[in-house]
């Protein structure tokens, strides 16, 4: 999964970053051309037409104003989530806890907001992120460190941090930060609707979207135009090179987990401070899993995490369509983003194997 | 203005697609239906063939579609976030929807709310909120219906089929609308045979297969013989419980499918009673009532039919019982009542009706219950 780090084009062939862009950007291409035709087989084995599905795809997810902006609402907390996998994707870890960043950064950026109520939105607001990015950098931080400092794998570490957060979360929203009003459906006091985020003007969008965007566009810059993500992405190439070399191996993979934690622990506080109000269940919706498959859909690059986090919101949007109109159960879609999940992660294969694409020359 | 602008290129594909005769049918005409036709949509937070709360009320809607002029539109797995107001949006918007029954509960505050005052021409009603005249829109409103004595049915049923004097109840959270029922069962129970205990084990979630199947299973080996439960989806309890060969008690659906042996009945809802009401309303251009509640009385829940485990005395001490609930104002929560704690809950004296307001705020469990809320 890991791309080379760090290519150097060789003198005389100035044409070869431009084709390497290319391949980077063909190879996925052609993964989901295989995708939608592997999955087509699929529905006309079910005696549906293929067609049919890809126009309401279309105008479900992109086809209208309306598609767009359900699309574009889908993909914003999915940036965040996402940069949670692909940062420390950079150094070769795969963190797939994200979610607990998010509902733990959501139920962080609450508490730091109720004492504040009264002080308006401009100190409630900064408060808010602040605690939420603070929240999921400490919680994804912790399974970062215990890699560095002691070799737990970070995968089940932070996995397992996971069903422990949610546990914590739970405790919390259903125990000391209830609001006694809430009977049904337990959740914390709210942060006050003066409080809140307002949608993104010309936009029915959260401003988790631009916020998501500047964030991709921000780690992308670290990751390939710093000589911190440059150190990174050494540490990612090769882990041993890189500690003959020098390079602080274990305080990267540290910062890297802490950062992407603060991402998807800043996406929590934005659902609470745009949607809810307040803390409950509801940051709860897999919005740190989806994140992991957007993630390696765009092989840990920020830049293409928009992209993937476009076409999985609106396979999202359009998969309500899809049930009302074709009668499909919901777990067509899934069929679908499996299919396409499987057909990516296959096209790694095809890095290298044609010779156009290859540095040439001496 | 928006959607004429968005149907237009929409339409010009569709003529693309059937000029080129590759199978666009009529049936996924972009434009919102007919004027005459009433298009309903429904919104499930789980797989419709869930056994369970989902199914309940998908059963009603697949009724609804054999009505003339009627035009259901459906969609399942829909989750409580803001997912929901886009579904509502979607329905209102491309699928022409004037009547919305969003049923899960926490689609009610704040997406509920948000879509009806955005849209008022759109009647939204809400399966279990609680609609308040002074704080929420008029085309909104919310519906439920009394399960809480089918609970106390089902509790009768299992003092006769229960051996050990030990039954069980898996429950989801600890929240007043499960709590009637947890108490309500036990009640049931205990009004046959005072000595019965109830065991209750809270999963923590509305659909947790594994653990509910390792509650079944841990019930099963403290000797409980017959259980029953509250979550989204009962099927994995009902199938465990025949496996491990004891009795059952369904609930949301009839469930006896699942567990042909050891099926005693079950509290299942009735929700066709309030979709025709609602549509009927619509139908006849009256406004449809804000706040909706009912109970065996008003056929808005049932019981499942007596499965071959519940004996003929059992039956006829339910039949008893529910035809005492029929006629109306009956109490299974009265005083003097204890918790389990000791402290007395209720008074001597004092009894709460299912229609009482004291008990949608209900936070504690009867004498004779084994378990703890918090």
């Amino acid at each position: 999964m890991t791309q080379a780090a760090v290519t150097v084009a060789p003198a005389g062939d100035a044409s070869y970053p431009l084709r390497r862009g290319l391949e980077a950007l063909l190879a996925p291409l052609a993964a989901l051309v295989g995708a939608v035709i592997l999955f087509s087989l699929f529905l006309l084995t079910l005696g549906q037409s293929p067609l049919d599905f890809l126009d309401l795809v279309w105008r479900g997810a992109f086809g209208s104003w309306f598609s767009l902006q359900n699309t574009l609402q889908r993909a914003s907390p999915l940036l965040l989530t996402a940069l949670c996998v692909a940062l420390p994707g950079q150094l070769g870890l795969v963190i797939i806890g994200g979610e607990a960043a998010v509902v733990l950064g959501g139920l962080a950026a609450t508490v730091a907001a109720l004492p504040l109520v009264d002080a308006g939105p401009y100190l409630v607001l900064p408060a808010m992120a602040v605690a939420g990015a603070a929240m999921g950098g400490i919680w994804i931080g912790i399974s970062g460190w215990l890699r560095a400092r002691l070799g737990v794998n970070e995968t089940i570490a932070s996995l397992v941090l996971a069903y422990i957060g949610l546990a914590i979360f739970n405790h919390l929203v259903e125990g000391v930060l209830r609001d006694p009003a809430s009977l049904n459906k337990p959740s914390t006091y709210g942060i006050g609707d003066d409080n809140m985020l307002d949608t993104v003007p010309w936009l029915d969008v959260h401003p988790g979207l631009p916020i998501g965007v500047l964030a991709c566009v921000l780690c992308w810059v670290l990751i390939y135009r710093t000589s911190t993500g440059f150190a990174a992405r050494v540490t990612g190439g090769n882990i041993r090179a890189a500690q003959l070399q020098g390079l602080p191996v274990a305080k990267l993979i540290v910062l890297a987990c802490a950062l992407g934690g603060a991402c998807a622990g800043l996406a929590g506080a934005i659902e609470v401070a745009a949607e809810y109000g307040r803390a409950n269940a509801s940051l709860n919706a897999g919005y740190g899993y989806t994140g992991i498959l957007i993630a390696f859909l765009a092989r840990f690059n920020p830049l293409a995490i928009m992209p993937m986090a476009l076409l999985l919101g609106g396979l999202g949007a359009a998969g309500g369509l899809l049930q009302r109109r074709m009668g499909l159960p919901d777990a067509t879609v899934q069929v679908l983003e499996g299919m396409i999940f499987v057909a990516i992660l296959t096209s790694d294969t095809l890095y290298g194997r044609f010779r156009w694409f290859q540095p040439r020359g001496n | 203005m928006r959607q004429t602008r968005s149907s237009n290129p929409g339409l010009s594909r569709r003529t693309m697609l059937t000029g080129l005769g590759l199978g666009a049918t009529t049936g996924l005409a972009i434009t919102p239906a007919a004027a005459k036709e009433l298009v309903v949509g429904f919104i499930y937070v789980g797989p419709k063939d869930d056994y369970g709360y989902n199914q309940a009320h998908a059963e009603a809607a697949a009724l609804l579609k054999k009505m003339p002029g009627v035009k259901i539109v459906e969609e399942e797995k829909v989750p409580e976030t803001d997912d929901v107001s886009k579904t509502m949006e979607s329905m209102i918007k491309l699928d022409g929807a004037t009547l919305l029954f969003p049923t899960s509960f926490g689609y009610f505050d704040p997406y509920m709310l948000k879509m009806a005052a955005k849209y008022k021409n759109v009647q939204f009603r809400h399966c279990g909120g609680l609609w308040q005249k002074d704080k929420h829109p008029m085309n909104t409103g919310s519906y439920f219906g009394y399960i809480g004595m089918c609970q106390y049915l089902n509790g009768i049923a299992a003092a006769y089929a229960t051996k050990s004097k030990k039954i069980g109840f898996i429950a989801a959270k600890p929240i007043p609308q499960v709590l009637i029922n947890v108490n309500s069962f036990a009640l049931g129970a205990r009004s046959v045979d005072p000595s019965i205990t109830t065991t209750v084990i809270f999963t923590g979630d509305w659909s947790m297969p594994v653990k509910e199947a390792e509650a079944t299973n841990g019930l099963a080996d403290q000797g409980i013989d017959v259980i029953t439960c509250h979550v989204d989806g009962p099927k994995v309890i009902m199938e465990t419980a025949e496996r491990r060969g004891i009795f059952a008690c369904g609930y949301h659906a009839d469930q006896s499918k699942l567990a042909p042996k050891g099926y005693l009945t079950g509290a299942e809802w009735n929700w066709i009673t309030v979709y025709k009401q609602f549509i009927g309303d619509e139908e006849a251009s009256k406004p449809l009532p804000n706040f909706v509640r009912g109970g065996l009385a008003e056929n808005f829940v049932k019981m499942s039919p007596y499965g071959p485990g519940l004996s003929a005395a059992g039956r006829k001490n339910v039949d008893q019982v529910k035809a005492e609930i029929l006629k109306g104002g009956y109490s299974v929560f009265k005083g003097p009542m204890k918790d389990n704690k000791g402290n007395t809950v209720i008074p001597a004296g004092k009894a709460y009706p299912e229609t009482a307001v004291e008990l949608e705020s209900l936070n504690y469990l009867v004498e004779g219950v084994n378990g703890a809320i918090a």
